[in-house]
């Protein structure tokens, strides 16, 4: 075992899967998009590919030859009505979904191909659904992300150790560490969550709804703390979000899906206009610019002004 | 701060002040983690001290209760006596007594035991619920609907009784897995399915009952008991190479089903082959469970205690795959002592025994739980 010089900033990223070129790491938020739009057009080949794929359950098609690209480096939200087949697409870049047609790429392999613990040492995922096992404490469960990286007589490394203080370090839940997962608040508990996926250890990272049935403080918790985890660690992020606002203010790269088609993509800034809130989710809005950070900021027309414009047309497009 | 290449490769031995403050967050001072290893050239394997303790206790009690299990009956022999024995040393007539009638019995109480209470965790850990085991789930139901068939339709030898006890626990569990299964098996279906599929053999039993005469009849409800009166050599044989095989195979899968406990979505996205895991396990829990009562009938509740007293023990998350198994070993050979010494020799069999203790444990299980709201 070779040791680190202390005192050194240690990297979550393995050297390998680092993507050599981070220009915009340190660039404040806001200034971003722009530049990231550029990026993601301009590089030949992104990490993580959906080529052409028809997604469904049983008989139920979901999606069809849909084709989406996760730039390197940014932070991309998919947004959508409910049903348009977000959590799906979500499902297939994790290969838990095996696409009816097409395929996914993963560095350009198809990723159905590669060995299970070689995609989980590259794409991480926090699902929706998660079961904290019976009297599981923090630090026991955040350890569990190690698994890909070990192996029957490699269970516990020094390396595993300090890989899982630091994730929880960094999600702000090292001082649980003893405590139950059961005790927790909603939000301590998705902290907790997080902190598993950051000890995998994965360039790529998917949140499925990270926000979901928290509060509006939380939720601002959680999409800061995956934003401090995409500019300052250098991760490549998908979240799926429900809200509007929280997307654009966030993502460096948005995608509008509605049943199962991709309406646009792009920087919040450049694609998020009343027209297209109108088109993906069949509501009358404003978009403003956001006072705190000068992204757009949807807010939806009155119902009165929403009744008489759109009787009939966007109604029928809920759920 | 951005990552750099340098750090990532060294292994800071013990040394974690090169993790980096991250915003205010990060300058919490990290609280030991409790998960000790032990480490030899590059090579680290997890130790969990308490449960090992727990597991050393339950073997040292199973080996003392059956020193006095092998002294205890109609000819009572000193435990040193016994120990002597075992050892080669003792007389003849002892080593009749020891070697050829009660040896073979404890070891195949032990052997159940131990197969029982690994294939209870087994499927509790799978189901995700601690009313997902054997018992509940109807797998002792088929086999015995397995062995009655033998008892009264084809009058069989006590062989042929274990083959087809045998043959109806397999056939029943695979019945659960594809009836269970939809895009995967999940612990509340396979519990609902399981119930069902043992109302329907419980029926069939019944039936088969009914049918049967009256020395037939004696003879499975004997047979459904659960009962290690008369069991010998040939009946140890077959288990112990079962359990050579099995208990690695399951032991060597043990991680892989701790991820599973976290939800399907969490273990795929760890890496666990998730169905291919569950099916490997899923089929040494069935084949544990069907040799064992068709070693010994289908001795109630060892299966759905051993692992929640054993993890009530242990204090440590997860299947605890080999607590259960040594607490199935070492409750099932006490309480074949119990069922010795409570009533004088051979009066009561093992499952009365098991199923009193196992039913006021499963009451108290439920009334627990409802407290605690989860049920």
């Amino acid at each position: 075992m070779t040791s680190a010089p202390p005192g050194q900033p240690v990297s979550p990223l393995p050297v390998s899967r680092q993507p050599v070129s981070r220009q915009s790491a340190s660039r404040p938020l806001v200034s971003r998009p722009t530049d990231m739009k550029t990026t993601s057009r301009s590089a030949s080949v992104n990490r993580l590919i959906a080529d052409d794929v028809t997604l469904g359950y049983d008989q139920r098609v979901i999606a069809e030859k849909l084709s989406v690209e996760i730039p390197d480096n940014s932070f991309t939200v998919i947004v959508g009505p409910n049903a348009c087949g977000k959590s799906t697409l979500l499902r297939a870049l994790s290969r838990m979904l095996k696409p009816a047609h097409g395929r996914v790429l993963l560095d350009g392999q198809v990723i159905q191909s590669m060995p299970a613990k070689k995609v989980a040492r590259t794409l991480g995922l926090l699902p929706q659904s998660s079961i904290a096992p019976d009297g599981i404490t923090v630090g026991d469960l955040v350890a569990r992300g190690r698994y890909p990286h070990q192996g029957l007589l490699r269970q516990w490394s020094s390396d595993d150790e300090r890989i899982v203080r630091e994730s929880m370090e960094s999600t702000g839940v090292a001082d649980l560490a003893d405590r139950y997962v059961d005790e927790l608040s909603g939000g301590q508990r998705q902290r907790v969550w997080i902190a598993m996926a950051l000890a995998q250890q994965t360039p790529l990272l998917l949140l499925d709804e990270p926000t979901t049935y928290l509060d509006i403080q939380h939720q601002i918790d959680v999409l800061d703390l995956c934003a401090e985890l995409h500019e300052e660690q250098g991760r490549t992020l998908v979240a799926v979000l429900h809200d509007l606002n929280h997307a654009a203010r966030y993502a460096t790269h948005l995608i509008a899906l509605r049943g199962g088609e991709v309406i646009a993509e792009g920087a919040p800034s450049d694609i998020v206009t009343a027209d297209l809130v109108e088109r993906v989710f069949g509501m009358r809005c404003q978009v403003i610019d956001d006072p705190e950070t000068g992204t757009p900021l949807v807010v939806p027309a009155a119902r009165r002004r929403r009744a008489t414009a759109t009787s009939g047309g966007a109604v029928t497009t809920g759920s | 701060m951005k990552p750099t290449r340098s750090q990532v490769t060294g292994s800071a031995a013990g040394g974690h002040s090169g993790s980096p403050a991250r915003g205010s967050r990060g300058a919490a001072s990290a609280q030991p983690l409790r998960i000790r290893a032990v480490r030899s050239r590059g090579l680290s394997v997890r130790l969990d001290i308490r449960a090992l303790t727990v597991v050393v206790l339950l073997i040292v009690a199973a080996l003392v209760a059956s020193v006095v299990l092998i002294g205890t009956g109609d000819f009572p022999i000193p435990a040193a006596d016994v120990i002597r024995t075992l050892m080669g040393n003792g007389d003849a007539g002892q080593e009749f007594i020891v070697n050829e009638l009660r040896l073979p019995r404890v070891l195949v109480g032990l052997l159940v035991g131990a197969a029982l209470g690994l294939g209870g965790a087994l499927f509790q850990s799978i189901s995700r619920n601690p009313l997902g085991s054997p018992d509940v789930l109807g797998l002792g139901q088929g086999s015995t609907a397995g062995a009655l068939i033998m008892i009264v339709l084809f009058k069989g030898s006590a062989f042929q009784v274990a083959g087809g006890s045998l043959v109806g626990g397999l056939l029943t569990g695979l019945a659960i897995y594809v009836l269970a299964w939809k895009r995967g098996v999940h612990g509340y279906r396979l519990v609902l399915v399981g119930i069902g599929v043992s109302a329907v053999v419980t029926a069939v039993n019944g039936y088969l009952l009914t049918k049967a005469d009256l020395v037939d009849a004696a003879r499975a409800v004997v047979w459904m008991t659960g009962s290690l009166n008369g069991r010998g050599w040939e009946q140890v044989w077959p288990l112990l190479t079962l359990c050579a095989v099995l208990v690695p195979l399951v032991l060597v899968n043990a991680r892989p089903l701790r991820m599973l406990e976290m939800g399907d979505d969490v273990a795929y996205a760890l890496g666990v082959r998730v169905e291919r895991t569950r099916m490997l396990l899923m089929l040494s829990a069935v084949l544990l469970t069907a040799s064992a009562t068709a070693a010994a009938g289908p001795v109630s509740f060892v299966a759905l205690t051993a692992p929640q007293l054993s993890r009530r023990l242990t204090r440590s998350p997860g299947p605890n795959l080999v607590p259960a198994m040594c607490m199935g070993a070492a409750l099932l050979i006490v309480a074949d002592w119990a069922s010795q010494r409570a009533f004088g020799a051979d009066q009561l069999p093992v499952g009365v025994v098991t199923g009193v203790v196992g039913g006021v444990y499963l009451l108290w299980l439920l009334v627990t739980e409802r407290k605690a709201g989860r049920i």
